[in-house]
């Protein structure tokens, strides 16, 4: 039976399992709008093509399904290269659909021309431009394909408006994704005895859990590996949930903002176990001086990122799931006592305050709120972060026993992504408290898709931190720049009314007392609260490395009132 | 650090070379040379990169390369025997009183004069990069007002590790779902 391209597209998408889409039409993609009236799809109008792009992100972060984000051509394709960077920069699988102008006007400046996919190419996995009906079902299979396999990420399609509106004869199954023949990367059995040799024989080794361990969905295997073998695991920001924070050997996040224990444990280990991680700058600090005396193995399903940025003795490529049960067998277990013993007892020096025994001494601090939402969820919503300050708290300080549960923005630290990407989350979970925690520069960056939230009826919860500035750059500023704030003050609008104006709720905070109460009367509510939580404007996030200082030259929490320690 | 010959086939589609020349950008590799063309097989073309790096870094080269989906396979030839050959047409300026001395000089390489004019003679030459540089060596007194050069073509010597098929080793069985074609 004939179909036309647009038609096509939809049925592949409904074949794929797509039941929702975040768009905004416009010329170019008519005809696939037109179109999707007649197929099972829910569409989500968004108010910005970037906010679409961040909620078929948070879609996918919260489900492990592939995200669809759909907008015309021109200015609604650029709209969408935040989100897109957004999602290569933390393997997210999303595949976008733009329309572009007719095949005849291609190359001639027309009206919304613009060549997306040249602009998208370095931060789309692979991206096409389908220019006839029949290409259409081949490049969407494809694209499901690519964007969910091996490392997932992002994948454009650009569909010219005659393809779309043009016939022929549609065969789902002729339009399977061809094969690509690529070397089978068989395991050298020498470098998995020399990995499991090197971790039997690791006095003092360390895991490092990044988001691998929740793509791979290898939480489960991780944990039996620690466990057996005895190993502290340390979590990169996108690897947290992947291990249950309250597990006894998790010690929690690494890196630029991690607890001083884990960076230290880090860089006194024989043996750093890398699983789905890459070695940011942000994890490792100064490479020079990074665990000097540790020797690594890295596990990771991109050969590209083996050596990359830290030479490693053994680099496994592969499913981190799959190769952790081949070496599981082989792990002797336990005998790590001293080692465990010693971590310990760095969590509890002096320089270590726990949150709990802060004062608040009539202030409110945002760790405060974060540490109160993690008690009145019970640590069990799903908290989707935006960038900055208060996303550093809500890493130490909201405790994610599962995986799935913290969607944020890591590799690009995208402002503006909490607020879409929860819509995201809540639609592919819609049993699941979702929370958004949001600083009052970043909200304002995709505060419109408020409206999103109550043309579709929404319930999530959206905690604004609201400090008066771009707080992670003052921050900075603070450290480096002689407290010369340039451009960091931040006016906002008054965010209760803001929420009124959308048809939503909303409440302000300015007490340590009030936070739990507002929070419960949040949860109760149907639909979405905005709560605005005026908290201290000079705070800072502690510990901190300096970008490209040594990992164990952190700036530690300065004042003993700060700094109480675990136990006291 | 050493340079690195590479051999690639890809799918001939429109935008390849430029999702390469991307990689390369992004990925801050330094391209010595760079040759194009049709392979024995419709639709695959080959490419011929010489790139400075070390081993590491010549791994993660075809990495890169792998994780575009029209890379068909890629090959370092670098410590494979192989055949290197650079074209060079090279335009020398040549008065009559001076050619016999030109001629003289082709002859010793192995070269060969495509063209004449008055002023001048345009020899072509094919050989490995130091042949051709020798040659460009002792024409320069003479004045080369032009020159055109391919860069490397390479072809290992071995019929088994034709390049140009399937890279070495296992081929994924990408019927299999659990395998995937693009990393
Ligand atoms: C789109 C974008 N622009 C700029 C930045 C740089 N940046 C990082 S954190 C930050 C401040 C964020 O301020 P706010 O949203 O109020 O959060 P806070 O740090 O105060 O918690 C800025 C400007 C960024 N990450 N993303
Ligand atoms: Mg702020």
């Amino acid at each position: 039976m004939k179909r036309t391209g647009a038609q096509i597209l939809w049925e592949c998408l409904v074949r794929e399992g797509v039941t929702t889409v975040f768009g905004y039409p416009g010329g170019a993609i008519l005809p696939a709008y037109d179109a999707m009236l007649d197929y099972p799809i829910r569409h989500v109008l968004v108010r910005h093509e970037q906010g679409a792009t961040h909620m078929a992100d948070g879609y996918a972060r919260a489900s492990g399904r592939v995200g669809v984000a759909i907008a015309t051509s021109g200015p609604g394709a650029t709209n969408m290269v935040t989100g897109i960077a957004t999602a290569m920069m933390d393997s997210v699988p999303i595949v976008c659909i733009t329309g572009q102008v007719g095949s005849k006007l291609i190359g001639s400046d027309g009206f919304q021309e613009t060549d997306i996919t040249g602009v998208t190419l370095p931060v789309t996995k692979h991206n096409y431009l389908v220019t006839r009906a029949q290409d259409i079902g081949p490049a969407v299979r494809e694209a499901f394909h690519i964007a969910s396999s091996g490392r997932p990420g992002p994948v454009l399609i650009d569909i010219t408006k005659d393809a779309q509106q043009s016939s022929c004869e549609f065969d789902w199954e002729q339009a399977a994704p061809k094969p690509h023949a690529r070397p089978e990367r068989i395991v050298n059995p020498d470098s998995m005895a020399t990995a499991l040799q090197l971790i039997n024989s690791a006095q003092r080794p360390v895991i490092l859990a990044g988001h691998g361990v929740i793509v791979s969905n290898a939480s489960a295997t991780v944990r039996e590996f620690a466990e057996r073998a005895q190993i502290p695991i340390a979590m990169t920001l996108l690897g947290i949930g992947g291990i249950p924070a309250s597990h006894p050997l998790n010690l929690g996040m690494m890196g630029m903002h991690g607890e001083a224990w884990v960076n230290t444990a880090i860089q006194e280990a024989d043996l750093l176990l890398a699983f789905g991680m890459r070695f940011d700058d942000r994890v490792t600090g100064n490479l020079k001086t990074y665990a000097p005396n540790a020797r690594k193995v890295h596990i990771d399903i991109d050969p590209a990122e083996i050596g990359k940025n830290v030479p490693v003795d053994v680099g496994l490529v592969g499913d981190l799931g799959t190769m952790l049960e081949s070496l599981l067998p082989r792990v002797a277990p336990g005998g790590r006592d001293a080692w465990l013993q010693h971590i310990n007892g760095m969590k509890g020096e002096s320089a270590v305050r726990d949150i709990k025994n802060l004062p608040d001494d009539g202030h409110l601090y945002a760790a405060h709120v974060i540490h109160d939402l993690w008690r009145a969820t019970d640590g069990r919503a799903i908290v989707v972060t935006d960038v900055g300050q208060h996303q550093m708290w809500e890493a130490q300080y909201y405790h994610h026993d599962e995986p799935r549960t913290l969607i944020t923005s890591g590799g690009l630290g995208t402002m503006g992504f909490a607020l879409p990407a929860a819509i995201g989350a809540k639609m592919a979970r819609p049993e699941a408290e979702v929370w958004v925690v949001a600083g009052d520069g970043g909200f304002q960056m995709t505060m419109p898709e408020l409206a999103t939230i109550a043309q579709e009826k929404l319930d999530i919860n959206i905690a604004i931190i609201n400090n008066g500035y771009l707080g992670m750059v003052r921050q900075w500023q603070e450290f480096f720049y002689e407290r010369r704030y340039a451009a960091t003050p931040l006016l906002s609008p008054d965010f209760v009314k803001l929420a009124e104006a959308f048809g939503l709720a909303g409440a302000a905070i300015t007490r340590r007392s009030e936070v739990i109460p507002a929070i419960e009367s949040a949860r109760q509510h149907a639909g979405t609260v905005v709560l605005e939580f005026r908290v201290e404007q000079e705070d800072t996030v502690y510990p901190m490395v300096p970008a490209g200082a040594d990992l164990h030259a952190m700036i530690r929490r300065p004042s003993p009132l700060v700094e109480t320690a675990e136990d006291a | 650090m050493k340079p690195h010959t590479f051999v690639v086939t890809v799918e001939d589609l429109p935008g390849v070379l430029n999702r390469i020349s991307s990689l390369f950008r992004r990925r801050n590799y330094n391209i010595d040379s760079l040759t194009v063309g049709h392979t024995e097989r419709p639709g695959v073309s080959r490419m011929t990169f010489v790139v400075l790096t070390d081993t590491p870094g010549a791994e993660r080269f075809a990495a890169n390369l792998y994780k575009l989906v029209n890379v068909i396979s890629v090959a370092d030839i670098t410590n494979t025997p192989a055949v290197y050959r650079d074209l060079a047409m090279i335009k020398v300026a040549a008065p009559q009183e001076r050619r016999p001395e030109i001629v003289h000089l082709v002859e010793v390489f192995r070269a060969r004069i495509v063209d004449l004019s008055p002023e001048s003679l345009t020899i072509e030459i094919t050989g490995g990069e130091d042949k051709i540089d020798g040659l460009l060596d002792v024409l320069r007194p003479y004045g080369v007002l032009e020159m055109a050069r391919t860069g490397r073509l390479a072809m290992t010597r071995a019929a088994r590790a034709n390049a140009s098929a399937p890279a070495p080793g296992p081929v994924a069985d990408t019927h299999d779902p659990q395998v995937s074609y693009s990393v």
